[in-house]
């Protein structure tokens, strides 16, 4: 029996230990970067990657793809830096409508934050609602989400033409807050792995959303809704993915339309490399967030050996490759025992 | 009257059972009244209600009549043994008894007639479970959460100790021993310990009793000792006053374990008796055709086996002893057996070994699943029938469309398909048609070896007449057949049958030996 | 009516022309021939990486080349950098393109079969490496690709683009191999029924290596025309190829679920997505609307295809 645990044991632990691996691998490098300053700087944008990887997370859950994450990262950013700043009004598209226009005299619903949170209501609201088409129509989720990135993308456009805008200040405020001790980041992503981790692996009701993953027949023959599981599973995806834009816009300041594209590729590789499989919903959120932190110091790690960030992508390509290797040969060992 | 009767029979039946089941503890009522059967049928009053009841319930899929007019009951504190060769309607009537489909003829659950509204969902509110194997557990969940699914009950906060009681306690009470923790994920155990957990499972309660369950070959992949505690378990729930169905291939389980036994045949009931007038020889007795057929023996002279070097040798991978598959020129070999005894891994696996071996031997193989493995839905009937011979169809580069619609229009009809054009799509034939193609696929190819996959489901007489036939010409040319077969009839056409059980050979009949009493009491012996 | 459901790829064409006819409506009938010109110029690139996605799609569910972007760039900066705007090296220049699709397509089944994982991770994890060499490699080239191949890659007779012309051709020749010889038919059997694909007889692992392997040639080609076309090889040429070649492949009428494709319907596709680009753009529709408008017709696409599927 103990043969059979130790490969399981190795696959489970592989996410932390490559963290380990390239952090220790960073504080010989550069011992300095071993402080609260240097791991707030390295690790800074994590927190929308991680955030990104666990929504990315809840659509493999249920065997399913979000191409599309990217972009509607970029979508909510434009939307932070924009109307939940200051309203209608500082919409590029508004403002060319009441030029000359004194902020003071206009109307409520013009200056309102508000509409900025309905509007990502209403984001989240489009992934519920593609989580019940893919679910009603039998759709392949890769087509419909690569349909949704370009809407994404066209709408990011339409409330940002050009990079811009400007966060609202409490997200900035949040985002750079410098808590004791322990990096804002760090805190971050224990934070966001342990909501991942109770919603999905502790409720009851994560249960059955797992279970949709692993064996969609049983689950309906139980009793349960598969429509009702698809929607919330995307419509958390949606949530997750709020988050990510929100936080993004924090620690750049201003919105642009382009500016998580990568974040589609980035959060299937973190998935992945925290562990969790393409199918069966076998997943791993904690696993996820430790991904997407591997993956952020990917690019840290290469500025501390001087080589060029051109290398960046191609470091976290070759982490998940190795990764990939390691669980292959874990598999073949387990097989073989 | 009758039917004031029966309901009140149901009221008072139903309540002490969902009185424990309010306690949450029904194991301990059920286990303390061991000797007491009689006490708990007084108690449950009018116990003479079946559980459930069918009355000449018939089911067809197609043109296959799974179940002819069929009539059973299950009662409370009996277990009921179903056993009967393949195809005999066992498992559509486990999936009918459980609710998946509905069929012709009238059911009855606690005397209530419940035909045409009788569902999943129905049947476990009535307690009414089924252990569907591998089906209905998710491999990437733990034990409690697998557990957890089932009830809908099971929410809140510390619902994950809850589950996992429940479902430790159901395991300890069935499995002492068991070495399974409610935190192991379902997928990373072994199979035994899978099935242990998917029974165990069953059995749990919450707010819905549990009052009868069907159990498919639940020992299928547990050892002596688990199966052993299983079957003591079986009686221990009986005796408390549940019901189980027992459809297992060991005579031996079903004999000792049940209190009636229903054989089936052929989608009827063919002998009902208490088990304790049945032995292991007259229950296989039971199962067989009348003797009068089998005076007809042999359809031809067996022939005597060549000396000469088989054409192939194939050791099954779990066989521990000598024996072989052995496989001459011109020879049509049987695999018989129970279904799913690892014939069909054993033609997939020389399949893969044939064509590994490049030149040389070649093999073809026709399907019997022939969705999952044999029709390429999409296209023709031609293109279907052509797939494994385009190699030779070639001009150039390019195939030759004439060469491919000749080859498809001569086997049109040589086999016979019945179709106006050979490109119509191939789903535009019936199944019989269907699998037509898949022979002409075969017979087409050059492939000196034909494996068959049990190819004659859902085929109708005519056309397999017609196919044996080509069979026995073909192989007179100097072919190889490898034929699985779960009809017995089948059997006579083969020169030499092999009877697998468990993955394994356990009986190697020469045509002269070949008796259907024979392939019967190797596939049902029991493990001892 | 069925010679009409046998064709899906119509519907594309139909469409073309209509968003063309559209187009003109608003202009008044002037620039239709310019329209078309661009459109078939730029359609011709979409179509060259559509081709060998196209081909890696039918091959069953699961089965996408995410690496296309990344195998462009590379092969635009190494091409143009072998040839280093001689007119002699036109022809190395285009092998190496090739070559170095050749080599990305054989590390994407490597990791396939070595590390037993889906295509689409195989693919995803290797288009990070690649990207990654190409920005490195590519970084502070800005060599001017040979006037010929330049030359080439825009010229036009009578405002047909003769770069068009030829992709036509090899478009026709790759609708020959997918309908008229064995590998053809062997990569829609693998599609439609992977299993009984094996028992059929078909090599299936050689069928998906070879299949990989063309893809990532032709993106490698895609990047060596892109570069002589657009002035030098950028870091960011591959971009927009990754999301139109598999939205090609949707709206030209194919199955993403596999064994089921044809050629014809993505050159309807790819001028069908550049005239809607264009129509908007007639019509004074800024870039997010244009976005918007082409996501919703993919969604649209297969909403539609998957309900045909159901009446059926």
């Amino acid at each position: 029996m103990n043969a059979a645990t130790l490969p399981r044991l190795a696959r489970s632990l592989l996410p932390a230990i490559s963290l380990a691996i390239i952090l220790g691998a960073i504080f010989w490098l550069q011992p300095r970067a071993a402080s609260y300053l240097g791991l707030n700087l390295m690790l800074s944008l994590a927190v929308p990657i991680a955030f990104a990887t666990v929504a990315q997370m809840c659509v493999i859950t249920v065997n399913d793809l979000d191409l599309s994450i990217g972009t509607f990262v970029g979508f909510v950013a434009c939307v932070a830096a924009t109307m939940l700043k200051g309203g209608l009004i500082a919409l590029p598209l508004v403002a060319g409508l009441y030029p000359e226009a004194d902020p003071a005299t206009l109307p409520f619903w013009l200056t309102t934050p508000l509409v900025g949170w309905l509007v990502l209501a209403l984001g989240i609201g489009v992934y519920a609602l593609l989580g019940a088409l893919i679910h009603a129509r039998d759709l392949p989720s890769i087509v419909v989400t690569l349909g949704m990135s370009f809407v994404w993308l066209g709408l990011s456009v339409l409330v940002l033409p050009t990079p811009g805008g400007k966060a609202p200040d409490w997200i900035r405020t949040v985002m750079t807050l410098k808590p004791p001790y322990v990096p804002l980041p760090i805190i971050a992503a224990v934070l966001i792995a342990l909501a991942a981790h109770l919603l999905l692996m502790r409720t009851s009701y994560g249960a059955i959303l797992r279970g949709a993953g692993g064996n969609p027949k049983a689950i309906e023959r139980a009793g349960w809704s598969l429509l009702k599981v698809k929607i919330a599973m995307f419509a958390l995806a949606g949530l997750f993915g709020t988050l990510a834009g929100l936080s993004l816009v924090g620690l750049t300041t201003s919105g642009d339309a382009n500016i998580a594209l990568r974040y589609t590729l980035l959060s299937i590789a973190g998935v992945i490399l925290g562990g969790g499989e393409f199918v069966g919903g076998r997943i791993s959120p904690v696993g996820a967030v430790i991904g997407a932190m591997t993956l952020t110091l990917a690019g840290s790690f290469l500025s501390f050996m001087r080589i060029s960030p051109d290398w960046q992508i191609g470091a976290q390509g070759a982490i998940l490759i190795i990764v990939l290797a390691l669980r292959a040969v874990i598999d073949r060992l387990e097989k073989r025992t | 009257m009758a039917n004031e009767g029966s309901r009140d029979a149901k009221d008072d039946g139903s309540l002490p059972l969902s009185r424990v089941a309010g306690e949450g503890r029904g194991e301990g009522l059920l286990r303390d009244t061991g000797g007491a059967k009689r006490s708990g049928e007084a108690g449950l009053g009018m116990a003479d209600t079946p559980i459930i009841r069918l009355d000449g319930v018939q089911k067809s899929f197609g043109a296959v009549r799974a179940l002819r007019g069929v009539d059973l009951e299950c009662r409370a504190g009996e277990c009921l043994g179903l056993v009967g060769h393949n195809g005999a309607g066992k498992s559509t009537l486990m999936n009918l008894l459980a609710g998946v489909f509905g069929a012709e003829g009238r059911i009855a659950i606690d005397g209530v007639d419940v035909s045409g509204r009788h569902g999943v969902a129905e049947a476990q509110a009535r307690g009414i479970r089924c252990v569907f194997q591998e089906l209905s557990i998710c491999p990437n969940l733990s034990v409690a959460e697998n557990a957890r699914v089932f009830h809908a009950g099971l929410s809140g906060f510390g619902w994950r100790r809850r589950a996992g009681k429940l479902i430790r306690d159901k395991l300890d009470e069935i499995f002492p021993g068991h070495g399974i923790s409610a935190a192991d994920i379902v997928g990373d155990l072994p199979i035994a310990r899978r099935q242990m957990v998917e029974i165990a499972r069953a059995f749990t309660v919450t707010s819905a009793p549990v009052r009868l369950v069907i159990l498919d070959e639940p020992t299928s992949s547990l050892d002596a000792h688990v199966a052993e505690q299983l079957l003591a378990f079986v009686r221990r729930f009986v005796a408390g006053g549940g019901s189980v169905v027992l459809i297992s291939h060991l005579l031996g389980e079903i004999l000792s374990a049940a209190d009636r036994v229903v054989v089936m045949k052929d989608g009827q009931v063919v002998a009902e008796r208490p088990a304790a007038e049945f032995t292991r020889s007259t229950l296989v007795a039971a199962m067989g055709s009348v003797a009068a057929e089998e005076k007809e023996g042999p359809a031809e002279p067996a022939r005597a086996r060549s000396d000469a070097a088989p054409r192939l040798r194939a050791r099954p991978p779990r066989q521990e002893d000598g024996r072989e598959l052995v496989a001459h020129r011109g020879e049509v070999i049987g695999l018989a057996g129970l279904a799913g005894q690892g014939q069909t891994a054993m033609l997939v696996l020389i399949y893969g070994r044939l064509r590994g071996a490049g030149k040389g031997e070649n093999g073809a193989f026709v399907a019997g699943d022939r969705q999952q493995d044999g029709v390429f839905p999409l296209w023709s009937i031609a293109d279907n029938i052509t797939i494994t011979s385009l190699k030779r169809l070639r001009r150039g580069l390019m195939i030759d469309r004439a060469g491919t619609r000749a080859m498809a229009e001569g086997w049109r009809e040589r086999i016979g398909i019945r179709t106006p054009d050979v490109n119509n799509p191939i789903l535009s034939l019936s199944g019989g048609n269907q699998q037509k193609a898949l022979f002409a696929r075969a017979l087409g190819s050059d492939a000196g070896v034909v494996l068959m996959d049990d190819p004659m489901r859902g085929v109708d007489i005519g056309t397999k007449q017609e196919v044996y036939g080509m069979i026995r010409a073909e192989a007179e040319k100097g072919r190889t057949f490898l034929w699985y077969t779960t009809e017995m009839d089948e059997l006579r056409h083969c020169d030499h049958t092999y009877v697998f059980r468990d993955g394994r050979i356990v009986a190697d009949l020469a045509r002269s030996e070949l008796t259907e009493e024979k392939v019967l009491q190797s596939s049902f012996a029991d493990a001892s | 009516m069925r010679w009409l459901l046998s064709r899906p790829w119509l519907w594309a064409y139909v469409a073309a022309i209509a968003v063309w006819g559209a187009t003109l409506a608003f202009t008044g009938g002037r620039g239709g021939a310019e329209v078309m010109t661009a459109a078939f110029t730029f359609a011709t690139f979409y179509v060259i990486v559509g081709l060998g996605q196209m081909f890696v799609v039918t091959l069953g569910p699961g089965n996408v080349d995410l690496s296309i972007p990344a195998t462009i760039t590379l092969a635009g900066a190494i091409a143009t950098k072998v040839m280093d705007t001689q007119n002699s090296m036109i022809l190395a220049g285009l092998l190496v393109a090739i070559a170095c699709g050749v080599a990305v397509g054989c590390f994407n089944y490597a990791l396939i079969i070595l590390l037993r994982i889906p295509p689409i991770i195989a693919t995803l994890s290797s288009s990070f490496l690649v990207q990654s060499t190409a920005i490195a490699y590519g970084r502070g080239i800005r060599i001017k690709p040979p006037s010929l191949l330049a030359d080439f890659t825009t010229a036009q007779i009578h405002g047909v683009p003769v770069l068009a012309v030829s992709i036509i051709v090899l478009s026709a020749l790759m609708a020959v191999v997918l309908n008229r010889t064995v590998y053809g038919r062997f990569v829609t059997a693998i599609g439609q029924n992977l299993r009984a694909a094996r028992l059929a007889g078909v090599p299936v692992g050689g069928i998906r290596f070879a299949t990989y392997v063309m893809c990532a040639a032709f993106a490698g080609l895609c990047g060596y025309l892109l570069s002589g076309f657009s002035g030098g090889a950028s870091l960011s040429m591959g971009e927009e190829y990754l999301l139109t070649s598999i939205a090609l492949v949707v709206i030209g009428g194919s199955s993403v679920a596999g064994g089921f494709s044809n050629v014809p319907g993505l050159w309807g596709a790819a001028l069908f997505l550049f005239l809607v680009v264009t129509m908007l753009n007639t019509y004074g529709a800024g870039a997010g609307l244009r976005y918007m408008a082409t996501g919703l017709i993919i969604i649209a696409v297969i909403v539609a295809a998957s309900g045909k599927r159901a009446v059926r």
